[in-house]
């Protein structure tokens, strides 16, 4: 057709590692319109973020790339050499990354890297720039265009940096955007704002691909989908088609593992292992009171920051307590209350009955509440291997054996190295540690969020099985609505350090009664959405 | 207050903290060591009693210690640091001298090593292998050369077979020259190092890929974006390396005859000299301090996260 402004045939990438060649993407086709996005869907290490920067000639050092046809714009790019790539760069086409506090250069004004790709193409006169950066910014909606494009990156909030970070992409013009993972680190509300803006670059003739790895992201935008597996194309069609009636089992499984409304509950990721049993009598009633807790920062400059005020709740026994809300809403400095690693200034905290805040660190009975972190591998010594590291927490190899065998794995992986396993596995070691010390309560600070869908799901069925077996509490804190929906019994949502609101999930979710709340389950994308999006399933 | 003027009076009032704590280790350092000034300063090897109390009583030094500190600090409050017991001249007069020569020096070397080490590091980060391997294999040798070694052969080669540059002295721009240069090839080596490394890291990170993909050159990238960020560390060094030239380049100075705060500091410590010694002391405090000062400004201008005044 020729209103194509992408087109690739038998896209293969290869890296050398060592001595071998491994395949990264292995026979692509694919074709993109004008005013058209093309999802690639896939988890790390599909080949999807590949795939993207073959379109920029960024695929790295040590990649070899063969294809039959690999064009942009009516150009063929497979034999470009540096000097002809630099004038595809930013012109043809434009590149969003996923994070734009590190995608974005912090040493300079976000002025400055607006306008690098229209100086870089002799697109704008010196005189003109500070103009050009101002319209950018206006495209993407960015308040207050003239002071955002004097200050640096990190003075910006993160919805801000991400479209000033589409705003760089679009300086030159070019016909084709790419955005590889542009809203995952957003949360709901900001990343439905982004997806907007994306579809209006769209209606505005700009043919988009994009990347993701949740398909909920992509039923919001895409025309087509192209679901990625080991380097290759398992399924496409258009958006609707692919989310209603899925024909390849990945598609399926991915799908299936998505946490959504009407699978609540369900198990997400196939059938369980054995069960395990207590090894203590679980006490009933309540096990944490938070009564009135707040907590201040003081801020550079001396500006004060509350990060978490006046806030109450309490924890019952085998109880899953969903915590969700924005970076910044106070979660974390709840968990770290909670853990007895700060100290609120004022209120009380109360765990089994006993006074928590404001005792003495000898009178802390540890064990009983344990903690599971965001990056499993920050919170490991290096050297350790996983036996050794679960071995800490005071048991014998045989436990450390049974604790592998609980949270799903080979009991043999005790003698690794934990940088050699994949994130899944990490945080599987890491919730193995913690129940290590058989404790009544497990504070999970955003347990999930750097996982893959599918490996998302099965430490979400952990969760629910660790409960159903040993009956501990869990504190699940998450930006992400659909995982506290997914197994938590209550919620409590919260907003700039305040809980706005709580009680038990279903009804916070049929019938949210602030405002606040019923903005984020509104932003919340579900793949079921795509069909509303298409009615017609337009190809 | 603004933040940033209160910022500039705590870090001057630490200053003075570390300037008098220099002085008091330096006084009570002298005053531990074996060794009596008064017979250095006589010099024979046998002088008479009477003329041994007559000079302790002309320097002060038959006062009791506690009377002597406080002399010490009363002078350093008016800016006088004493009179030499060697030279019979006022310190302050002996250090200016030395001063500008060593300021000269260390200046010269510093920015000679650091015009080498960026175009260097530019042209070798994460690219061109054979160079980058080549450079690398130099930067290791010039580091771990010593600098008298480096001199030697320089004023071997280039001064007494070629005859290009005087041997000694300090006349002018060519007597500068290989002072500079001897001093400038180790440290070449070090902040190649650290430049290309921290500029491999930035061109590593995902605002480089940003960059390239805008269709920027790789040149562009190097002195646009990774400079920048390889600067920071750079900086941190060079305080500590121009402190260090500031107070402590004898051995150059030694080589090639050249006057120097390093030379008199040396040549004070063997005479047992103690007002030059403490005065040399006080002044490469002071210079240490402020090089601080002005690398943590200059944080400042190149890194905006810095720009808050806490702390």
């Amino acid at each position: 057709m020729d209103d194509e402004v992408v087109s690739v045939a038998g896209l293969h990438v290869t890296y050398r590692v060592g001595r071998a060649e491994v395949f990264a993407v292995r026979g692509v086709d694919f074709h993109l319109r004008a005013g058209e996005c093309l999802a690639i869907v896939g988890e790390s290490g599909s080949g999807k973020s590949t795939v993207a920067r073959a379109l920029v000639g960024l695929t790295g050092p040590g990649a070899r790339l063969r294809s039959d046809r690999l064009v942009v714009s009516g150009q063929e790019l497979s034999r470009l050499g540096d000097r002809e790539w630099r004038r595809i760069r930013g012109a043809q086409v434009g590149l969003v990354l996923q994070d734009a506090l590190t995608a974005l250069d912090p040493l300079r004004t976000v002025g400055a890297e607006v306008a690098e790709a229209a100086r870089n193409h002799g697109l704008v006169r010196r005189g003109e720039v500070a103009r050009r950066v101002h319209r950018l910014l206006t495209d993407v909606q960015v308040p207050q265009p003239e002071l955002r494009a004097r200050q640096y990156p990190q003075q910006l909030s993160g919805g801000l940096r991400q479209r000033a970070l589409i705003a760089a992409a679009m300086a030159a013009d070019p016909p084709v955007l790419v955005a590889d993972e542009p809203t995952t680190a957003l949360d709901v509300t900001l990343q439905a704002k982004l997806l907007d803006l994306l579809a209006a670059r769209k209606a505005a003739g700009t043919a988009v691909l994009l990347i993701s790895h949740d398909l909920s992201v992509v039923a919001l935008l895409a025309d087509r989908v192209a679901v990625m597996r080991d380097g290759e194309f398992v399924e496409t069609g258009c958006t609707a088609d692919v989310l209603r009636a899925p024909e390849h089992p990945y598609t399926r499984q991915l799908l299936a593992a998505t946490p959504s409304a009407h699978a609540r509950g369900a198990r997400l990721a196939g059938p369980r292992s054995t069960p395990a049993r207590t090894r203590t009598p679980r006490p009933s009633g309540v096990l944490a009171r938070v009564r009135e807790v707040s907590k201040t920062f003081r801020g550079p400059g001396g500006a004060r920051l509350a990060a978490v005020s006046e806030v109450s709740f309490s924890l019952s026994a085998g109880e899953i307590l969903g915590v969700v809300g924005e970076s910044g809403s106070g979660k974390s400095t709840l968990a770290h209350l909670l853990l007895g690693l700060l100290e609120p200034d004022t209120g009380t905290i109360e765990l089994f009955g006993q006074p928590w805040s404001g005792v003495p660190e000898a009178r802390r009975q540890r064990g009983r509440v344990q903690w599971v972190q965001q990056d499993p591998l920050g919170s490991f010594d290096p050297r350790y291997r996983v036996g050794r590291l679960i071995a800490e927490a005071g048991v014998d190899r045989a436990r450390v054996r049974e604790l592998l065998d609980q949270v799903g794995l080979d009991p043999a992986m005790a003698d690794r190295h934990p940088r050699t396993l994949s994130g899944g596995q990490r945080q599987r070691v890491a919730i193995a540690r913690a129940l290590a010390r058989d404790p009544e309560v497990i504070v999970c600070d955003e347990p999930v969020s750097a996982l893959d869908v599918s490996v998302q799901a099965q430490i979400l069925d952990l969760f629910a099985d660790i409960r159903a077996d040993l009956g501990t509490a869990l504190v699940l804190i998450s930006h992400d609505l659909a995982v506290v929906h997914h197994v938590a019994d209550r919620v409590l949502v919260m907003r700039a350090g305040t809980v706005v609101e709580s009680g038990p999930v279903t009804e916070v979710f049929a019938r949210p009664t602030h405002p606040y709340t019923a903005q984020l389950i509104a932003a919340l994308p579900r793949p079921g959405d795509a069909y509303a999006a298409h009615p017609e399933g337009v190809a | 207050m603004s933040p940033a003027l209160r910022w500039l009076a705590r870090k001057l009032a630490l200053a003075v903290l570390v300037v008098l704590g220099a002085a008091t280790v330096a006084f009570a350092a002298l005053h531990l060591a074996p060794g009596d000034p008064v017979r250095a300063v006589i010099g024979t090897l046998a002088p008479s009693d009477d003329l041994v109390a007559q000079v302790r009583a002309d320097l002060d030094l038959d006062k009791p210690l506690a009377t002597q500190y406080a002399h010490m600090l009363g002078g350093l409050a008016r800016g006088d640091l004493g009179e030499s017991y060697q030279l019979r001249r006022p310190v302050v007069e002996v250090i200016v001298a030395d001063l500008g020569w060593t300021v000269q020096l260390a200046v010269a070397s510093l920015l000679l090593a650091l015009v080498v080490s960026t175009a260097l590091a530019v042209a070798t980060a994460g690219r061109r292998p054979t160079l980058r391997r080549v450079s690398i294999l130099l930067e290791l040798v010039t580091a771990s050369s010593p600098t008298f070694w480096v001199g030697t052969i320089l004023l071997a080669v280039l001064s007494f077979q070629l005859h290009l540059f005087p041997a000694a002295g300090a006349g002018g721009l060519e007597g500068l020259v290989l002072p500079a240069v001897t001093q400038a090839i180790g440290l070449v080596g070090i902040f190649t190092q650290v430049l290309r490394q921290s500029m491999e890291q930035a061109l590593d990170e995902p605002f480089a890929l940003s960059a390239r993909a805008r269709g920027t050159t790789e040149t562009a990238l190097r002195l646009r974006h990774a400079a920048r960020h390889a600067l920071i560390p750079v900086l941190t060094l060079s305080g500590w390396i121009l402190g260090a030239l500031l107070s402590g380049a004898v051995v150059v100075e030694t080589l090639f005859s050249r006057p120097g705060l390093g030379r008199t500091l040396v040549t004070a410590i063997l005479g047992r000299d103690l007002p030059v010694v403490i005065g040399v002391v006080v002044v490469a405090a002071a210079l240490f301090t402020v090089i601080n000062l002005v690398v943590d400004l200059l944080y400042r201008v190149v890194d905006p996260r810095l720009r808050e005044w806490a702390a």
